[in-house]
């Protein structure tokens, strides 16, 4: 479906005060990436704030600041995805639900903005409107919702109004960058069901986040990265008991960290953890270019 | 030992959010609150950290009111530390707002050196929460409500947090009110858990 081989992603790092251009330096975000997501199936990106899972996202759809040097291949269904052809397909193809709310746009009733992505996917105006309407419906938001403005809505309405733009596009690859932040438990359970439903209709779903108890249980496989790298991906089956089946000690010790299993940090882990609270900045390696 | 005493509170007239509800923590005790959202645990916890005041009952700190001056010993610590900080202070003012904490301390929480010359967006959220909870602990600090705290954060940082957090409570005697949805981590760290729904507080045994 979509095969990452060797990606790298390095932005510019500027230093502080006058003539800071001039001072450039390059930061590794993201260090030799493979990966391969198949049909069909929920595959959790799961990692640390910084560890680059949103870039990632960002450089499948083309979104990257103009800025980022990128090397390695990203292929889609066997085409070479590149900044013209991610064009094409974003949107119809490939879809984002984005982390931040803000992405919704202040200005456009709710129902009016998921019709224009039923649109984007190539439906007439008068057939987007139709399943706009029954995808918000689909996602349990009332018609008072439904003809709100962004700023109206809750954190968990904006939540499952962007999830619902994924869903009318028809997407067959759908990124969901921490798609349950600051939701409650059922409004969390709702969205994560809805994911599972998108991937058994024979969709990718590439779930980004960083809750990997609530992951584990609609997804086939897990990612876990760290820093810009990619340590491991294991199915999430190998998530049970005292972990062993994983390979990594990293891995391990973010599954024992859980309450629900030890709740503590194994000892010989305990000092490659503790250079995480070093600085992310610090462990990348900082080339002046 | 901090007491509350039959609280009632609401925001809008006629919604009571909280109706003659009673707490206590004693000095050292660590006490789970659980509830869905907009039960009103966060404003319990306001309201226990004299951040708003309750419209009947009172909330009593060894047989005083709580102070309305000076630093105060019931401590909020907010979800989410972005707001809890001024975004044009460098982080070594804001650490030192109320107490100046070792380096030792420092070093306890994981707080580094350098992030002191940085301003609070050059750190990420769990950074900054941990430099929150170190803030929050000045010598007449006495009890914590911990709201949230740890949401954001992945396990291994999450497990650090609370880790460091338990040794300071215990060294201190601390009483703390952890807020959470998260009954696997409240089972993990209280003694005793309450759960909020309907405006009333319910032991869980």
């Amino acid at each position: 479906m979509l095969t990452i081989e060797q990606l790298s992603l390095r932005l510019p790092h500027y230093g502080t005060g006058y003539a800071a251009w001039w001072k450039r330096s390059w930061a590794t975000c993201l260090d030799n990436l493979s990966l391969h997501f198949l049909t069909g199936e929920v595959h959790a990106l799961v990692g640390a704030s910084g560890a680059g899972k949103s870039l990632l996202a960002y450089a499948i759809m083309g979104l990257l600041p103009a800025s980022a040097r990128l090397n390695g291949q990203l292929c889609y269904q066997g085409q070479l995805l590149d900044k013209r052809s991610q064009k094409t397909l974003r949107g119809r193809e490939l879809a984002l639900i984005p982390q931040s709310l803000n992405a919704l746009d202040p200005l456009v009733r709710t129902q009016r903005q998921v019709a224009w992505a039923a649109e984007r996917a190539g439906q007439s105006s008068g057939s987007a409107r139709q399943s706009a309407r029954q995808a918000l419906d689909h996602y349990r938001l009332d018609t008072r919702a439904q003809q709100a403005y962004a700023h109206e809505l809750s954190g968990g309405m904006a939540r499952r109004v962007l999830t619902a733009m994924a869903h009318v596009s028809q997407a067959q690859l759908v990124i969901a960058d921490e798609p349950t932040v600051g939701l409650d438990p059922h409004q969390r359970q709702r969205v994560l069901a809805a994911l599972r439903d998108l991937a058994d209709q024979g969709k990718t779903v590439i779930l980004i986040t960083h809750d990997l108890r609530h992951a584990l249980p609609i997804a086939d496989r897990v990612t876990i990265m760290r820093s810009g790298k990619l340590i491991e991906t294991a199915p999430a089956h190998a998530f049970q008991g005292t972990g062993r089946s994983l390979t990594n000690a990293y891995s391990q010790a973010l599954w024992l960290a859980l309450p629900d299993n030890a709740f503590t940090l194994p000892k010989p882990c305990a000092a490659s953890i503790a250079d995480k609270a070093a600085g992310i900045k610090a462990q990348q390696e900082i080339s002046v270019a | 030992m901090l007491n509350a005493h039959q609280l009632s509170f609401q925001f809008t007239a006629g919604v009571p959010l909280l109706q003659n509800v009673s707490l206590a923590i004693e000095a050292g005790q660590w006490v789970g609150l659980s509830g869905d959202s907009g039960a009103g645990k966060s404003t319990l916890g306001k309201l226990l950290a004299g951040y708003l005041t309750p419209h009947k009952g009172n909330v009593i700190l060894d047989n005083a009111t709580l102070p309305t001056s000076g630093v105060q010993p019931v401590q909020w610590l907010p979800q989410s530390p972005e707001l809890a900080v001024n975004p044009r202070w460098r982080v070594a003012k804001i650490l030192r707002e109320a107490w100046t904490p070792s380096e030792a301390q420092c070093q306890a929480f994981g707080v580094q050196p350098h992030w002191l010359s940085r301003f609070p967006h050059a750190l990420s959220g769990g950074e900054l929460q941990r430099v929150c909870v170190l803030r929050a602990l000045a010598p007449g600090v006495r009890f914590l409500v911990a709201d949230e705290i740890s949401t954001m954060l992945d396990p291994i940082t999450q497990v650090e947090l609370w880790q460091a957090l338990k040794q300071k409570a215990e060294q201190r005697r601390l009483g703390v009110l952890v807020i959470s949805h998260d009954t696997a981590l409240l089972k993990r760290l209280c003694t005793q858990r309450y759960h909020l729904s309907n405006a009333q507080l319910t032991p869980i045994s």
